[in-house]
């Protein structure tokens, strides 16, 4: 028994919104990082089903291409989470806001 | 006033005072020329080059010289050159040495331009002239703000006048295409009726820049405040020249005003109601300057009458003899004042007969030439002609007489008070020194020219000697006698009783004191006349207090908030948009997927 196309690529878009909302809520970095992981894994998967719909096994490698990036970008995150808590002594994302305008943002 | 420091006072002097006598000098050899020789047209004209050109209408820089122009050149340069020669002396202690012969050569230069152009756009690049050098020259001793209030006030008063002037010539421009004034005194009869309404509305607006110019009713409360310039100022511009320019403006227009005959009848009314309030003016102040300020006033009041009454030729005559003891009188006063330490008050001068020889002597003449002291001053004859006319033209009136015949006593009442106070009784100032000969020689010159200047125009009935009034004959039309008036040795008999009348009774009031002088001094109506009538606290409250207050609601200038609430709204707007910088990345996620939401759902829907 095969579940229908239409249910499978909801399910990958449901997983996405809990990503997205989950990185948009989330104040802790690491968090964030997860929500992201999520997104991406959500996004692999509809490579996976179209692979099965079809039968090819594209669908497989496409993942596993996806799965590797992700790995890298999180390693190379990690890394930046670490140093920004070496300076800031502290995981909220809110508290780095160097980069705002400051004439127009002063008392925020 | 580049060269102040370059070259030495005596070579600005030689400058200054030279080019005025040089001109003097001209004009004497011009005048005997075309008194030998008259000149075809009655007029010496040259044309210069064409100044503008467009739209059909020309106006070139031209001059013409005819008989009036000759009369008028020749008082300008020849009181202006002996009020030069007296300003060498009396402004030789002054840091503007050179400063004030360039204001007031270039006065002399606009004031020749106005008299000598032949067209009223060149004319009126003269009358511009001579307001702005008036401004400057009174404004001299820029340091005291009150003379700077007082060229400020002259200034605006006259500018009111040049504005009524400037719409009147408009007006004479599209009526006639031209403002030549031979072209326009030819036409102005074939085109205007007698008394037809454009007509008169040229006519008030010129003579509203007249009234200006000349400091007549109602814009005549600049000239006391004037006498804040230097004496010779007063006496070259406030005296002789300046403020005759409306005369020679209404002389020189005659058939434009001949042709509405109204404002002929307002010019006489205004001059006689002139000569009266100022002559009621005069014999209350206390600064020997204002006395002789409201002399101006009354006198050229007595010009304006003699215009208006069709007299043309002696309002001229009497401005010329007026030029020269006016002159004289303010010349006086400038050494008195000089001489007293800067004392204005009169009541503060006395016995000064015995202190200042020269300066009385000549001081005497001119006032008693200002009086009309009979037949041996020129000012009677000008005067007296005057007197005869307003009653005896044919557009004259006994009521025009009355109020002349009532100035004339007033003015010797004035002059002598005047005279008694400054010269008679016990010294209470004394002077620092005699004035030297720079001084003195133009005040004997011109004490001798008011006392032989009338013999050259003798009344009908005293002599056949009518040398002035044949100059001036083409110039002027013809006066029309009217047909029942007395006979003319009534009317002399009587001015001459008024004016030694009046003579005496200043003599019992100021001299004697058998009578009170309480009631010129003292009294509430004599201080009404000594603010002048009240016209300065009138148009305080007519025109300077609101003025003043809606500029107060203007402080913060709320008209132009309007404009610059348009940047402020713009700036305003940006800050706003900064707001969306905030540094943080959660925020930017969060506009990421609002756009991403809105673009999503417009495409859905297309």
């Amino acid at each position: 028994m095969t579940v229908p196309m239409e249910t499978q690529i909801l399910f990958a878009g449901v997983l996405f919104l809990i990503g997205l909302v989950g990185l948009l809520v989330r104040r802790n970095i690491i968090f964030m990082l997860m929500s992201i992981e999520l997104m991406l894994n959500s996004a692999a998967m509809v490579f996976v089903m179209g692979g099965a719909h079809w039968g090819h096994a594209d669908g497989q490698v496409m993942f596993i291409f996806i799965l590797t990036v992700s790995a890298a970008e999180v390693s190379v995150g990690l890394a930046l989470i670490l140093q920004m808590y070496h300076h800031y002594r502290t995981l909220d994302a809110d508290s780095m806001r160097k980069l705002k305008d400051h004439k127009a943002n002063e008392n925020l | 006033m580049l060269f102040n420091r370059v070259i030495p006072r005596r070579g600005i002097a030689l400058l200054g005072v030279g080019s005025v006598a040089l001109s003097a000098l001209i004009t004497i050899i011009a005048g005997i020329k075309f008194l030998s020789i008259p000149p075809a047209g009655g007029a010496y004209t040259t044309t210069i080059y064409t100044w503008l050109s467009t739209g059909g209408f020309t106006a070139d820089i031209a001059f013409r010289m005819d008989a009036l122009t000759l009369v008028f050149c020749f008082v300008i340069t020849f009181v202006g050159a002996l009020i030069h020669l007296y300003s060498v002396e009396f402004m030789k202690d002054d840091d503007g040495f050179a400063r004030f012969f360039a204001y007031m050569n270039l006065f002399v230069s606009s004031m020749l331009i106005l008299v000598l152009s032949n067209n009223l756009l060149l004319l009126y690049l003269g009358w511009e002239g001579v307001g702005l050098c008036s401004y400057l020259l009174i404004g001299f001793w820029y340091k005291d703000p009150a003379n700077d209030y007082a060229a400020r006030k002259a200034f605006i008063v006259t500018r009111i006048g040049d504005t009524f002037m400037i719409v009147g010539l408009f007006l004479l421009v599209i009526t006639f295409g031209t403002l030549n004034i031979d072209t326009l005194l030819r036409q102005a009869p074939l085109v205007w009726s007698s008394g037809s309404p454009v007509a008169v509305i040229a006519a008030l607006l010129l003579l509203g820049g007249a009234l200006g110019k000349s400091a007549q009713l109602p814009l005549q409360t600049w000239l006391p405040d004037a006498m804040a310039g230097p004496s010779p100022v007063s006496a070259l511009i406030h005296a002789a020249t300046m403020v005759t320019a409306g005369v020679y403006l209404i002389a020189r227009l005659n058939v434009l005003f001949i042709l509405a005959p109204e404002v002929l009848a307002a010019i006489a009314i205004i001059g006689a109601a002139t000569l009266l309030i100022a002559g009621f003016s005069a014999l209350t102040q206390h600064d020997l300057k204002r006395v002789l300020a409201y002399s101006t006033i009354s006198q050229i009041g007595y010009m304006f009458l003699a215009l208006g009454v069709g007299a043309w030729s002696a309002a001229i005559f009497h401005f010329m003899i007026h030029a020269f003891f006016k002159a004289l009188l303010f010349l006086g006063a400038g050494s008195i004042i000089l001489l007293l330490h800067e004392e204005h008050d009169m009541h503060k001068m006395g016995g000064l007969r015995k202190k200042m020889p020269i300066v009385f002597l000549t001081f005497l003449i001119g006032g008693a030439s200002l009086s009309a002291l009979p037949l041996i001053t020129a000012g009677f004859y000008s005067k007296d002609q005057i007197l005869w006319f307003s009653l005896a033209s044919g557009i004259g009136s006994k009521w025009l007489w009355l109020a002349g015949i009532a100035g004339a006593l007033l003015t010797s009442l004035y002059t002598f008070r005047m005279i008694f106070l400054v010269f008679f009784g016990e010294a209470k100032t004394e002077p620092k020194h005699q004035p030297g000969p720079l001084m003195t020689i133009p005040l004997i010159i011109l004490a001798a020219l008011s006392l032989i200047g009338g013999f050259i125009e003798l009344p009908h009935n005293l002599g056949p000697v009518h040398l002035f009034s044949r100059l001036l004959e083409p110039v002027f039309p013809a006066l029309i006698l009217s047909e029942s008036h007395a006979p003319e040795w009534i009317i002399q008999v009587i001015s001459a009783l008024i004016a030694i009348g009046g003579i005496y009774l200043a003599y019992l009031l100021f001299n004697k004191k058998t009578l009170s002088s309480n009631v010129i001094e003292k009294s509430r109506l004599s201080h009404f006349f000594y603010q002048g009538w009240g016209f300065d606290w009138l148009y305080n409250k007519l025109f300077v207090l609101p003025l003043v207050w809606l500029s107060q609601i203007d402080k913060k200038d709320f008209i132009d908030k309007f404009y610059s609430s348009l940047a402020h709204a713009v700036n305003y707007s940006g800050t706003l948009l900064s707001r969306t910088q905030n540094g943080k990345l959660r925020w930017y996620v969060m506009v990421m997927v609002a756009g991403l939401i809105l673009l999503l759902t417009i495409m859905l829907n297309l």
